[in-house]
């Protein structure tokens, strides 16, 4: 063993106390750190599968265009400019190649067409207005997980029933309709028409459960009184939700349509994710930073206490570099106690919540090991313990021996 | 390392005639808390195999002195030349690297690491030297501890030993690297006439059997009158 680890060793097991405290400090630092990111994880997580039951991670459609002024002329100041929406149908054309592109590209998972109509739900004299969604059920199941929110029905009972009608369970209650009963449904353009229901979803968010049915994507073309060619919205998923922005991008110059991601029109929640990620980054790095402050007390105190032995092994020939390294290593050792057993508590806590069960939709805490997140704790916590030994190192490496002896 | 000698245009070479150390026109000046100059124009030399003295009351530099000589102390005008290389303005990594090569240290305070095993503290500066193998430092570390007198307390921890044990495992310690030079800051300071006997008895022998170069700073004159030549230090100056 070379001599400068060897004095490092004798240190450590001379103050065994001193190094478990500080180590206990850098575990528990360590621990909060990787379970508290695990923790954001797994919030965003739920947060953005909630998201993703409403809204797919990609949506092209055609948007508004905006009337421009004819002409470009800054010498004739009595042109009147009033820019309007351009009056023009918003379709897609040829859905069906544009669904072929799009699925050309490699980190495309689903792409489903969809019509939405804006329709009232009729029941006797009164009216709810509502959104009928046209889809195709099984490729929106993949997209939406549709089925995972069915209360009552059969969601797959849509497939073989044109005249299918699965409704949010909020319009279920108001218009007491239950699996099998008839609905009578008049769309914004005048189309009147009864449905059956199939089946009652429940989302557990009251906006969407008190106006939103899914219906075949024929049914609502008819509603709008279109052809099978009528498209006016393509979903499409991808492998990785939070590429979505980069894949809109390279979608929207593809297809010449707008693409827009789940980011653009979810900015909210993209905000809350943000924030909920600075604010526990922030403790925990603190958390961890005040650990390593507890290393850096602790050398600095065995610095002192041995700034006669460190007088001495320069005297008799270790240089600078040779102190330097017998703190470090101290410091280091101290560190890897800690992350060791910072990894494992944090292992246990996950564990521990993964088994807890909050009930609802929800059903047992969401959490994963998340790797990268252990990763980086170790890595980090590593950094800081060397920072932690590093200054009272430079410190006895600094030591005037003249100056010890002198007293 | 060599025993070439090495000119020097500027200041006096030193020659190869058993000269180990020398110093030509050494000052220093101490700053805080007013300047003082506490060495004048120190120029000395030191043979082989000398057990030499340096005494003079308090305050009259031979402790400064000595640490010049030590080459821990690197702030001071002047030349010093150790074994016919020069050591001023050397860097301090390239000092260590000498200093653990070439001189052994007693101090008045025995100054041992108290963690470890004496045998360990005598083992440290070869250890660092690392030109043997742990094995073979071990048994020589052994076997100067067992010169000494001290193979039965070889595995104790320096701490329980008493002082005048203590300070002859400083001596082994000094010895382990078969050092040019000894240097002593007042090795029997500390200790009472027993031990001052035992340490100079040692000092001799490893002198007089061993061809071995010692210098001490001591006040005390026993010990100095003992010793084969003495330099006396008055104000910053040698008088004799």
């Amino acid at each position: 063993m070379n001599i400068n680890t060897d004095i490092a060793k004798t240190y450590i097991l001379a103050g065994k106390k001193q190094t478990a405290v500080a180590a206990l400090g850098v575990l528990l630092g360590m621990s909060i750190y990787i379970f508290m990111n695990c923790l954001i994880m797994a919030l965003d997580r739920s947060v953005t599968t909630n998201v993703f039951k409403n809204t797919s991670h990609i949506r092209v459609y055609n948007d508004d265009k905006i009337s421009k002024e004819l002409v470009k002329d800054d010498h004739s100041k009595y042109i009147i400019v009033n820019p309007k929406v351009v009056p023009r149908s918003n379709t897609i054309i040829d859905p069906q190649m544009v669904s072929a592109t799009i699925l050309k590209q490699k980190e495309v998972a689903v792409v489903t067409p969809q019509v939405n109509a804006p329709l009232f739900y009729n029941n006797g004299k009164s009216q709810i207005s509502g959104l009928a969604v046209g889809i195709k059920p099984s490729e929106a199941n993949i997209m939406y997980d549709i089925k995972s929110t069915m209360v009552d029905g059969d969601f797959e009972a849509l497939k073989t029933n044109p005249s299918g009608i699965v409704i949010g369970a909020g319009i279920s209650e108001k218009m007491n309709l239950s699996v099998g009963d008839n609905l009578n449904v008049t769309s914004a353009k005048g189309v009147n028409r009864t449905y059956k229901v199939m089946g009652i979803f429940k989302t557990n968010i009251s906006a969407l459960d008190k106006t939103k049915s899914y219906v075949n994507l024929a049914s609502a073309q008819q509603l709008q009184k279109e052809g099978a060619s009528y498209i006016t919205d393509i979903n499409v998923n991808i492998t990785n939700p939070d590429d979505a922005i980069k894949v809109s991008e390279v979608l929207a110059q593809l297809t010449g349509y707008k693409a827009e991601s789940w980011q653009e029109s979810s900015e909210s929640v993209v905000a809350a994710n943000k924030m909920r990620a600075i604010v526990m980054t922030l403790v925990s790095s603190l958390i961890l930073l005040v650990a390593g402050f507890g290393i850096y007390n602790i050398l600095n105190m065995t610095v002192s206490q041995k700034i006669n032995d460190i007088a001495i092994l320069k005297a008799i020939g270790f240089k600078g570099k040779d102190v330097v390294r017998i703190f470090i290593t101290q410091a280091l050792t101290i560190g890897a106690v800690g992350v060791i057993g910072g990894v494992f508590l944090a292992i246990i806590l996950v564990t521990i919540l993964r088994n807890t069960y909050v009930g609802g939709d929800i059903g047992y805490f969401p959490i994963n090991y998340e790797g990268r997140k252990f990763v980086q704790g170790v890595v980090f916590g590593l950094v800081i313990t060397f920072l932690a030994g590093y200054f009272p190192a430079k410190k006895a490496a600094r030591v005037d021996p003249v100056a010890i002896f002198r007293k | 390392m060599n025993n070439d000698i090495i000119t020097n245009s500027t200041a006096s070479p030193p020659r190869d005639n058993g000269i180990i150390l020398s110093t030509t026109n050494i000052d220093k000046y101490f700053y805080d808390p007013i300047e003082f100059q506490v060495l004048k124009n120190v120029s000395f030399e030191v043979k082989k195999s000398e057990l030499l003295t340096i005494v003079g009351k308090s305050g009259s530099g031979k402790s400064t002195l000595l640490y010049i000589l030590s080459t821990m102390d690197t702030d001071y005008k002047g030349q010093l030349y150790i074994d016919g290389q020069i050591m001023t303005n050397l860097s301090i990594d390239q000092l260590a690297a000498i200093r653990n090569e070439k001189i052994g240290f007693v101090f008045q305070f025995h100054y041992l690491l108290a963690e470890f095993t004496c045998l360990k503290n005598v083992m440290i500066p070869a250890l660092r030297l690392g030109k043997l193998s742990e094995k073979e430092i071990e048994a020589k570390a052994y076997h100067r501890l067992e010169m000494l007198g001290l193979a039965d307390q070889a595995l104790k921890p320096a701490s329980k030993l008493s002082g005048g044990q203590q300070q002859r495992v400083a001596i082994a310690r000094a010895l382990i690297n078969d050092p040019l030079i000894i240097m002593g800051d007042e090795p029997t300071g500390n200790l009472d006439s027993k031990n001052t006997g035992i340490v100079f008895d040692t000092f001799r022998e490893l002198s007089h059997n061993y061809g071995q170069t010692i210098i001490a700073v001591t006040h005390d004159e026993d010990f100095a009158g003992k010793s084969d030549r003495i330099v006396e230090m008055k104000d910053g100056e040698i008088i004799s």
